[in-house]
């Protein structure tokens, strides 16, 4: 049975939408979705959504009654194990076609669940207490360690956010689309030092879809699942194995690049969860597509910026075109729309695209491989 | 006020260590191994032949960040060093660094140092000081 991606779309709008609430989000996204799968409701008998406000209200809210549920709440890599979980039901028998939202009003906070955990969780007991205040001071805290041992530079560093504002300059809907120096970088203001305020990601608001179903029922030219794997690591960023390596971006790629029977070198597009700055120099070590302490210097050396041998992070990342806070439907949004041809920084040629998504601060990953065609 | 940890069933002998002037890990006696945080079972065996022991209290420091933007009860700190150190044992926590200016050039990575406690309420917490002063 082949697993295709038959619809894909954001919200109108991304950035600041404060006449929108959190549900609202997801609907405007489901609406969307359907539209350009070129189906209804009617269609759709699987749900997958995070957490708050979850499926079932989704489900009730556009009025689908379904077969199957997935709440899969890992972070901002959700949407992709949702990508990957209703692809096993539907082979299963479990469902059909599957809608996937994604709706967050990370920066208004409309209807907007709470953030903080309680002094007796594990974070409550042994991070918080140490002046923790979200991710940019833990998610950030591998990043020396990493420097140390691969010797990667603070200019490099800041080489990952202009890479990928050169790609929102082209990109109409990225919330920043001037180019940038790494002098700018380094010059904006330190969050949590080694990271400054443009090595970090957006906080926004904005939704996004997908229906997942077998090839047979798409009634658009279909994106191809060829592989997908998914893995965890640990609840709290101090208890990682190795503070220069994810294990779930390593397993996760490994999965999904076996399932898919892809090596590197079909890959020509890459989309890699970029929270901070750090995060797609790890990905691109994890996965495989260059060795340990090469990503920096390849990065700077313009490969993964416009008209560079492997494309990344080409909507401009969560660095410069939208961040709500679970990022990982944008990522896949746009391996989407570059396999379709239809990406505002469009990259030629593009065939087989890898999609890496993170959850939590290296809490989760999963990886999808997607293509236009079938091998 | 800064945020004080409110110990469960499986973390209270770490507290009730800190409370005490020490710190308590967990040990696998099989495998021979320390591990953190508390949980009832050794996590590379499975085993729960575990028992608390009292750690050396000697640490390095293995990463950490400079926070310019303080959480509630640390406006006096900022910008502060939030820090992960690795135990003799071998285990990792994350905790505050005293007794030195915590700037970058004060902050080497792989530095030697010890635990100290803070008293938070009902709790102490275990910080970490540079062994033989400032680096």
């Amino acid at each position: 049975m082949t697993i295709v991606i038959a619809g894909a779309a954001e919200t109108d709008e991304v950035g600041r939408l404060p006449g929108h609430s959190t549900v609202q989000l997801h609907l405007e996204a489901a609406g969307n979705a359907l539209a350009d799968a070129g189906m209804t409701i009617h269609d759709i008998d699987g749900i997958a959504t995070v957490g708050t406000p979850g499926p079932i209200q989704i489900a009730h809210a556009l009025g689908i009654t379904p077969a199957w549920l997935d709440g899969t709440g890992v972070g901002g890599s959700s949407f992709l194990f949702h990508v990957r979980h209703a692809a096993a039901a539907i082979r299963a028998g479990l469902c059909s076609t599957v809608l996937i939202t994604h709706g967050e009003s990370g920066r208004s906070r409309v209807g907007a669940g709470r953030f903080g955990l309680g002094a007796d969780s594990l974070l409550g007991q042994f991070e918080l207490p140490y002046g923790v205040v979200g991710p940019p001071t833990s998610f950030t805290i591998t990043a020396l360690r990493y420097m140390k041992e691969t010797g990667l530079t603070h200019e490099q560093l800041a080489e990952v956010a202009v890479a990928q504002r050169r790609w929102a300059h082209l990109n109409p809907r990225a919330m920043y689309q001037d180019l940038i120096t790494v002098e700018d970088v380094l010059a904006s203001r330190l969050v949590a030092y080694p990271f400054h305020l443009l090595e970090c990601c957006l906080v926004t608001d904005g939704g996004g879809a997908l229906i997942v179903t077998t090839e047979e029922r798409a009634r658009r030219a279909p994106v191809y699942l060829l592989g997908s794997g998914e893995a965890a690591e640990s609840p709290i960023i101090s208890q990682m194995e190795d503070f220069t390596t994810s294990k779930g971006f390593r397993l996760s790629g490994e999965a999904a690049f076996a399932e898919a029977k892809i090596t590197h070198e079909d890959v020509d597009h890459l989309m890699i969860y970029d929270a901070f700055a750090h995060v797609p120099i790890y990905g691109l070590e994890d996965l495989g597509f260059v060795g340990r302490g090469e990503a920096g210097a390849f990065i700077a050396e313009g490969h993964t910026s416009p008209g560079g041998r492997l494309p990344l992070n080409t909507n401009g990342g969560g660095l410069s075109y939208t961040h709500t806070g679970m990022y990982g439907m944008f990522a896949i949004q746009e391996s989407v729309r570059q396999l379709r041809g239809e990406a505002a920084a469009q990259v030629p040629d593009v065939e087989v695209s890898v999609v890496l998504g993170n959850g939590g601060m290296f809490a989760s990953a999963a990886t999808l491989v997607l293509a236009n065609r079938l091998p | 006020m800064k945020p004080a940890p409110k110990p469960t069933p499986e973390t209270q002998p770490f507290w009730d260590g800190t409370a005490a002037g020490e710190l308590r890990i967990q040990r696998c006696e099989p495998c021979a191994r320390h591990y953190f945080y508390p949980r009832p079972r050794c996590p590379r065996c499975g085993g729960d032949q575990v028992e608390w022991v009292r750690a050396s209290g000697r640490a390095t420091l293995y990463s950490y960040v400079i926070n310019h933007r303080p959480a509630p009860g640390f406006e006096d700190d900022a910008p502060y060093a939030i820090a992960v150190v690795e135990l003799e044992e071998g285990v990792r926590m994350m905790t505050n660094i005293v007794g030195v200016p915590n700037t970058p050039e004060h902050l080497e990575l792989d530095m030697e140092l010890r635990v100290v406690f803070e008293r938070r309420g009902d709790v102490s917490v275990p910080l970490f000081e540079p062994v033989g002063g400032a680096a």
